[in-house]
């Protein structure tokens, strides 16, 4: 036994006391139990890992049984193999690290303890997930994420803006589980159970599907509940509106660690997808159109934040792209690497607003390099990290997906790099914008404390370096061969389509100041679809969001809720009080008719009596 | 004793009884509905004293005991209402006691 329970209990145990006393104790307290919590459960995960060594095997520990009826039995059961490994240690690490970020951050603001307690909550359910070994369980820290999400997004609650943000992340991700639950229905009905290693030799017994079939819908249905919760399209519109929680949120969950729980479920899942080539198309294809066309919508924006979250989004396709071609580490390696530079970006990001008191407008920011240069450094690391610049750890994960998909089929290795360097482009452009320049605002711009520039330069350090880390190599053995590529032309084309990304940003943002909005201005209507980001979130509202209101209201609240409800419950009590009104006529208050009516009855009593015979 | 039939003591007991009623009906004064209701109550003593008599069994006297004890309760507890109704009204007019059913 490692005692694999203590990695998502310390947290939890965090989340309690922080929770329940947090509100009594000083800042000092919450910080030490709230970073303490996640410091020491990364401590143990560091402890397991040195203790289990390679892992050629998973490690599993089982602890009860959670639920035994009929076929159905579900253990709660931890597992620890490559890739579970690979998990917990970003998401301990990188979460660690956005705690200590958050000391600085949320410094000034209100409700410290309930932002930390919440932290620490979304930790324990994002560990709970990767530690699964069930569908179930995992299902358990999926939905368990997701209120946290809820709940940080939501953190400003008294914003309308920020409530209705929370709302949305929490019903589009709502769609996402329901194909998530029909996936275990199908699951626990057809292959027997909802244990990894059950499900995995089911679905191998089963022969591989060309044509649609049972593990097809099975693999379709979990990723219909992977785009909910890693923004594919078409469930994509919750993330960019996200980024009204705070920034560390925005950095944690909606970077590094939440968003990628479907690109982790899928890879693994990879045996069952390895036996449906059709859903893995579908991911492959679904996951490119979410880059490209998040990574378009990234070209316009001017919000420092949205301009991060469709990268975001952009990125996630990648890994989506990645997995669906069968280059499932690739995949996860990417995930890690864009786990430091992206969480590097919102906290840079989180860093300039902090230093500009809440500004988040690219266009009143500008030559803030020379005011905030060690955030200036770190965005730009985390800027050619993933511009894939080599030898930059996005070059090395990019890379190995773009190869892959060159592989399965060229053109996705085409959208692909066309998307890559539209990702260069729009990271620099904002970097550009914020930092070089005549300074546009007023606020008088300040450096950032230290507990939140450590974060910054230590993820900084893992944006450059990490491409280094033999993660691929560490998680292949677990995952189906596929043939090495190498092709040092592909190669070279997707970095220069990088380095002209980066080029062209700087030629429209830095040497030719004002050039980018007169070519704006050219493209007209085409650039305004854009900016408003395809009127996607207009066409849900007038699609499915407003035909559900009205209905709502005029079927579910006035017909159902007023008219059969209320109308029965009200009907009853009317019914009552129009029969007491007849019934109270006799209680007159009249002793003597109470007297008449006691004589009638026992006059009639006799009556009776003497009919039937008697009273013998 | 013997000479008188007891369907004479039945007869006397169902005058007073209907007596009894109609006085309970009728009147207004609660004293005299309280009289009423004790010559209602003595009516059904005297033919359980017949039966008792007539049948030679002592079960129709025990009867007529507790009827008789409960009559005293009664007078007790009934009077002591009559008492404080008359401290709150000018007169024992049953008419006018019906302030309970608001």
């Amino acid at each position: 036994m490692q005692h694999l329970w203590l990695i998502p209990a310390l947290p939890l145990a965090g989340f309690l006391v922080n929770g329940i006393f947090g509100r009594r104790v000083s800042k000092g307290v919450i910080n030490l139990v709230a970073i303490g919590s996640v410091a020491l459960s990364f401590v143990w995960v560091l402890k397991t890992l040195a203790a289990l060594g390679p892992l050629e095997t998973p490690h599993v520990e089982r602890y009860f049984t959670w639920i035994e009826s009929g076929i159905l039995s579900v253990p709660v059961e931890f597992a620890v193999d490559r890739l579970t490994a690979v998990m917990l240690l970003v998401v301990t690490g990188v979460g660690l690290l956005i705690h200590i970020y958050s000391i600085g951050y949320m410094g000034h603001e209100g409700g410290y303890h309930r932002f930390f307690a919440f932290m620490n909550l979304f930790m324990f359910f994002m560990l709970t997930l990767v530690l699964a070994n069930n569908y179930l369980l995992m299902f358990v820290g999926w939905e368990g994420v997701g209120l946290s999400s809820y709940l940080l997004i939501g953190f400003y609650f008294l914003r309308k803006s920020a409530t209705t943000a929370a709302n949305k992340a929490f019903i589009v991700n709502r769609i996402g589980d329901f194909g998530f639950s029909l996936a275990m229905f199908l699951m626990v009905v057809r292959l027997g159970g909802l244990d990894f290693p059950r499900v995995f030799s089911a679905a191998q017994a089963m022969p591989r599907e060309t044509d649609p079939g049972l593990l097809t819908l099975i693999a379709l249905l979990l990723f219909v509940g992977a785009t909910g919760k890693s923004a594919q399209i078409p469930l994509y519109v919750w993330l960019p509106d996200a980024m009204e929680g705070p920034t560390p949120v925005s950095a944690l969950i909606h970077a590094a660690t939440m968003v990628t729980a479907g690109v982790y479920m899928i890879a693994r899942s990879a045996p069952l997808y390895q036996q449906a080539p059709i859903a893995m198309d579908v991911v492959a294809v679904v996951g490119l159109a979410t880059a490209f066309v998040a990574a378009t919508i990234g070209l316009t924006q001017f919000d420092i934040k949205k301009v991060f979250a469709y990268s975001t989004v952009s990125q996630l396709g990648y890994m989506m792209l990645a997995v669906g071609v069968g280059a499932y580490a690739g995949g996860i390696f990417h995930l890690v690497t864009h786990a430091f530079f992206k969480a590097l970006l919102f906290l840079g990001a989180g860093s300039v607003i902090h230093a500009l008191a809440g500004e988040q407008d690219l266009r009143k920011m500008g030559g803030l390099r020379r005011k905030i240069p060690v955030t200036f450094a770190t965005l730009v690391c985390a800027g050619v990290a993933i511009a894939g610049i080599p030898p930059f750890s996005g070059f090395f994960s990019k890379d190995e997906i773009l190869l892959a998909a060159h592989h399965h089929a060229p053109w996705l290795y085409w959208v692909g790099v066309l998307t890559a360097a539209m990702t260069a482009f729009y990271v620099f452009r904002a970097i550009f914008l914020a930092f070089f320049g005549d300074y546009q605002g007023e606020h008088h711009p300040h450096e950032s404390p230290p507990s939140m520039l450590g974060p910054l330069v230590v993820l900084a350090a893992f944006s450059l370096a990490g491409g280094f880390l033999p993660v691929s190599r560490f998680l292949e053995p677990l995952f189906p061969a596929g043939e090495a590529h190498h092709d040092p032309a592909l190669v070279v084309v997707s970095v220069i389509a990088g380095l002209l990304g980066l080029g062209l940003a700087w030629y429209l943002y830095v040497a030719r100041r004002g050039l980018a909005d007169r070519i704006a201005a050219r493209l007209g209507a085409l650039y305004q679809v854009v900016y408003n980001k395809y009127f996607v979130d207009e066409l849900y509202n007038a699609a499915i969001v407003q035909p559900v209101v009205k209905g709502s209201e005029a079927l579910l609240w006035r017909r159902m809720d007023a008219g059969v409800i209320d109308g029965a419950v009200n009907g009853i009590a009317s019914r009552a009080r129009a029969i007491g009104a007849v019934l109270r006529l006799m209680q007159s208050g009249n002793i003597r008719s109470y007297a008449a009516w006691v004589l009638m009855g026992s006059v009639v009593a006799l009556i009776a009596l003497g009919f039937s015979g008697g009273a013998r | 004793m013997d000479s008188v039939p007891l369907s004479w003591y039945l007869i006397l007991s169902a005058v007073l009884f209907a007596l009894g009623v109609a006085g309970f009906l009728f009147r207004r004064n609660l004293i005299t509905i309280f009289m009423s209701i004790e010559l209602m109550l003595n009516a059904v003593n005297l033919s359980f004293i017949a039966f008792a008599y007539k049948l030679n069994q002592v079960d129709g006297q025990i009867f007529a005991f507790f009827v008789m004890v409960v009559a005293a309760a009664e007078a007790a507890v009934g009077l002591a209402i009559i008492l404080t109704v008359f401290k709150s009204r000018p007169s024992l007019a049953v008419d006018e006691v019906n302030t309970l059913k608001y």
